[in-house]
C-alpha cells in the first residue's frame, strides 16, 4: 500500500498541523516505510480474536460523588498563552 | 566526605539516618557536581536553590523515620511538579507551570526527598535516543556523542554520571529500560497499573508507567517500594497487595524457573548480544535458578502492534494540546488556523510524525484494518505470556538488540530507531514487569543489559532475580568523568 500526498493533506487535516508541500513529502516517505513494516500483521489470521483494549483487568471502581475540589478558576487559566479575566480568548469564532 | 556522589541511595540513606551526613551536606555535593555537568545537558529546569534550601530546613527538624531522609532527587521532566515547569521535552508546553503534583512524584517527596530538577527526555516521551527533545541531545557519560537511550535518557545520564543519587523515569515501548541498559544503570518497569499515572504527561495510555532508575538493584527496590501506590485519581490504578519490596529482598532464588525465549534470537543479532544472554543464562544456574526454554510465537509481531497502539493513543491525548488552555501559541487568521500553526510549530518532527500515524490509523474505513487489528494481536501478544507463565516463574531475555549508538546515527531512518525496543515492547503491550540490569560490555567498552520479565504484581520476584544475579555479575561502570574539565 502507499500513502500518496493527497492523504497525507487529509490526515493533517484531521490531526489540525498544517503541512507544506516540502514536509507533506518528507511525511509520506517516513509514514510508507513505516506501514510498510506494520503491514507483517496482515500474515495472521484474528478473525477469532477477541480485541484486548486494557491489560488491567479490574473493573472501574466507583466512588463517591463528592466536590473534592473547588474554587479553581485561577489555577484552571492560570497556563492560558491568552485570557480575560474568567476566559480563554480565542480568534473570532463567529461573524 | 568528599565521595558523597559515589554512594548509593541506600549508603546515603543509612549516613543520613545515623547522622554521619546531612541532608545539606549531600544535597550540596550533588548540586555541585550537576553544575559542572551542564556538558551532558541532562537538565531541562535546575531547582538548586530551592533544594538547598529545603535539605538546610530537613536538617533543622530532620525526620529519619522517613524512607528517603532529605535525599535530593532530580525527576523525568514528564511528571507534573507543583510550581516547577513542566515541558515533556517540548516546545509546546515550554512555559507550562503546573498548579498540582503527580500522585508519584508527591509519593516520593512524602518519605522526605528533596527536588532537585526536572531531567531531559525525549519529547512527549517519543524517542529511543533523547533526541527528539526541544531542550537538545543529552550524552551519555560513557563516551562523547553517544546517545544515553530514550525516552528517559536525561534520567538515565544523570544516574549513571552521578548526578542524582536515584531518579525515576517513564516506560511506553521501553523508554526506562533501553536507556538504563545504554548507560550500565538499572531500570524497572513495573506492572501496569502499579504506579499511578496522575500528573504523569500521557502518551499511550494504555502502555504508559512510571518505574525507579537506579545504580543498583537494592536501590531500585526502595523507590519502587516508595512509587507503588493505589490511586483512586487514576482509573487503572490497582488495588493489590503491594510488597516493601527492599525489605523483602533476598538472592534466595534456587529452584525458581527461568524461562529463555527462542524467538527473541533475531536475524542479525550482534554475537555480543548473543554471548551476553548465554552469560546470563550461566549466571541464572549459578544462582540456582532452573532454564527451561520457552517460546512466545508472536513476538515478531509485537512492534507492529506497538507502532498503531501507542501513536493511535497519542493523537487522541495530544489532541489536548490546541493553544487554547495552556502551552504555547501561534497567531493564526481564525480558529483553524491558529489550531493548525501553533500544532505544527510546537510539535516537533516525530511527534507530528506519531500523530499523523494514529489519525491515520482511527480515521473513518481504516479502524479495522489497523487499530481493530492491532488490539487483537495484542491479545495475541499476551495469550503467549499467560501460555509461558504456566510453566516459569519469571523470563530472562537480553534488554536491546545492541549498545549504545552514536547521536545522529539512526536520526534519518524511524524504523530502524523503532527496532532499539524490539525485546521491551511485548511487555508493555501485556502489561507486565520487567527490569533490566547492567550485564557486561560490548567490544567498545559500552554498557549491556539483561532483562528479566515477570509476571504481572511480582515485581518482587523480578528483584530478587535481579538481586541475585546483580552479585554474580559484579559489573562495573567505567565513567571517567570526561566532560568535567
Amino acid at each position: 500500500m502507499s500513502i500518496d500526498l493527497k492523504t497525507i493533506k487529509h490526515i493533517s487535516k484531521l490531526s489540525r498541523i498544517s503541512v507544506d508541500e516540502k514536509k507533506a513529502e518528507k511525511l509520506a516517505g517516513d509514514l510508507n516505510s513505516i506501514f510498510d513494516f506494520i503491514e507483517k500483521l496482515n500474515e495472521l489470521k484474528t478473525d477469532n480474536v477477541e480485541p484486548l483494549t486494557s491489560v488491567a483487568e479490574t473493573t472501574l471502581k466507583l466512588r463517591s460523588d463528592k466536590v473534592k475540589s473547588k474554587n479553581l478558576r485561577d489555577q484552571v487559566i492560570k497556563n492560558s498563552p491568552k485570557e480575560n479575566e474568567d476566559y480563554f480568548v480565542v480568534p473570532k469564532v463567529i461573524e | 566526605m568528599s565521595d558523597i556522589t559515589k554512594q548509593s541511595l541506600s549508603q546515603l540513606v543509612e549516613n543520613i539516618k545515623s547522622k554521619k551526613l546531612s541532608s545539606s551536606e549531600v544535597t550540596k555535593a550533588f548540586v555541585e557536581r550537576s553544575e559542572k555537568s551542564k556538558e551532558l545537558n541532562t537538565y531541562i529546569t535546575e531547582d538548586y536553590a530551592n533544594a538547598l534550601n529545603k535539605a538546610k530546613k530537613f536538617d533543622e527538624k530532620p525526620n529519619l523515620d522517613l524512607k528517603l531522609p532529605g535525599i535530593p532527587m532530580a525527576v523525568k521532566d514528564l511528571f507534573c511538579t507543583k510550581d516547577i515547569r513542566t515541558t515533556a521535552g517540548s516546545k509546546i508546553l515550554n512555559n507550562f507551570i503546573p498548579t498540582y503534583e503527580s500522585t508519584v512524584t508527591q509519593n516520593i517527596w512524602n518519605e522526605g526527598a528533596i527536588l532537585m530538577g526536572k531531567l531531559n527526555c525525549d519529547e512527549f516521551a517519543m524517542g529511543s535516543s533523547n533526541e527528539t527533545s526541544f531542550f537538545g541531545n543529552v550524552q551519555n557519560p560513557i563516551n562523547k556523542n553517544l546517545v544515553p537511550g530514550g525516552s528517559s535518557g536525561g534520567s538515565s545520564s544523570a544516574v549513571a554520571a552521578q548526578l542524582t543519587p536515584i531518579t525515576i523515569g517513564t516506560d511506553t515501548g521501553g523508554s526506562i529500560r533501553q536507556p538504563a541498559s545504554f548507560t550500565g544503570t538499572v531500570g524497572l518497569k513495573p506492572t501496569y497499573g502499579s504506579c499511578s499515572r496522575y500528573g504523569i504527561v500521557a502518551f499511550a495510555s494504555s502502555l504508559d508507567q512510571a518505574g525507579p532508575m537506579a545504580q543498583n538493584v537494592k536501590d531500585c527496590a526502595l523507590l519502587q517500594e516508595v512509587i507503588s501506590t493505589y490511586d483512586e485519581k487514576d482509573s487503572t490504578s490497582i488495588d493489590f497487595k503491594r510488597n516493601e519490596y527492599s525489605k523483602e529482598l533476598t538472592k534466595k532464588i534456587k529452584g525458581k524457573k527461568i524461562g529463555i525465549p527462542k524467538e527473541y534470537r533475531v536475524d542479525g543479532m550482534p554475537k555480543e548480544i548473543e554471548d551476553l544472554w548465554k552469560k546470563g543464562i550461566e549466571y541464572a544456574k549459578d544462582c540456582g535458578a532452573e532454564i527451561i526454554d520457552i517460546s512466545l510465537p508472536h513476538t515478531n509481531y509485537a512492534l507492529p502492534t506497538y507502532y498503531i497502539v501507542a501513536p493511535a493513543e497519542a493523537s487522541s491525548n495530544l489532541a489536548r494540546y490546541d493553544g487554547v488552555k495552556y502551552g504555547f501559541r501561534a497567531e493564526g487568521e481564525n480558529l483553524i488556523d491558529m489550531y493548525e500553526k501553533t500544532r505544527s510549530e510546537g510539535f516537533g518532527a516525530e511527534v507530528q510524525r506519531r500523530i499523523m500515524i494514529g489519525t491515520y490509523v482511527l480515521s473513518s474505513g481504516y479502524y479495522d484494518a489497523y487499530y481493530l487489528k492491532a488490539q487483537k494481536v495484542r491479545k495475541l501478544i499476551k495469550n503467549d505470556f499467560d501460555q509461558a507463565y504456566k510453566k516459569v516463574d519469571a523470563i530472562l531475555t537480553p534488554s536491546t538488540p545492541s549498545s549504545a549508538f552514536k547521536i545522529g546515527e539512526k536520526t534519518n531512518d524511524p524504523v530502524s530507531m523503532y527496532l532499539n525496543d524490539i525485546f521491551t515492547v511485548p511487555v508493555n503491550l501485556a502489561g507486565l514487569p520487567g527490569i533490566s540490569i547492567p550485564a557486561g560490555h560490548d567490544a567498545k567498552g559500552y554498557p549491556l543489559g539483561l532483562q528479566i520479565i515477570g509476571k504481572a504484581f511480582d515485581e518482587q520476584n523480578i528483584l530478587n532475580i535481579a538481586y541475585a544475579m546483580e552479585e554474580k555479575i559484579n559489573f562495573k561502570n567505567n565513567i571517567t568523568d570526561w566532560w568535567i574539565k
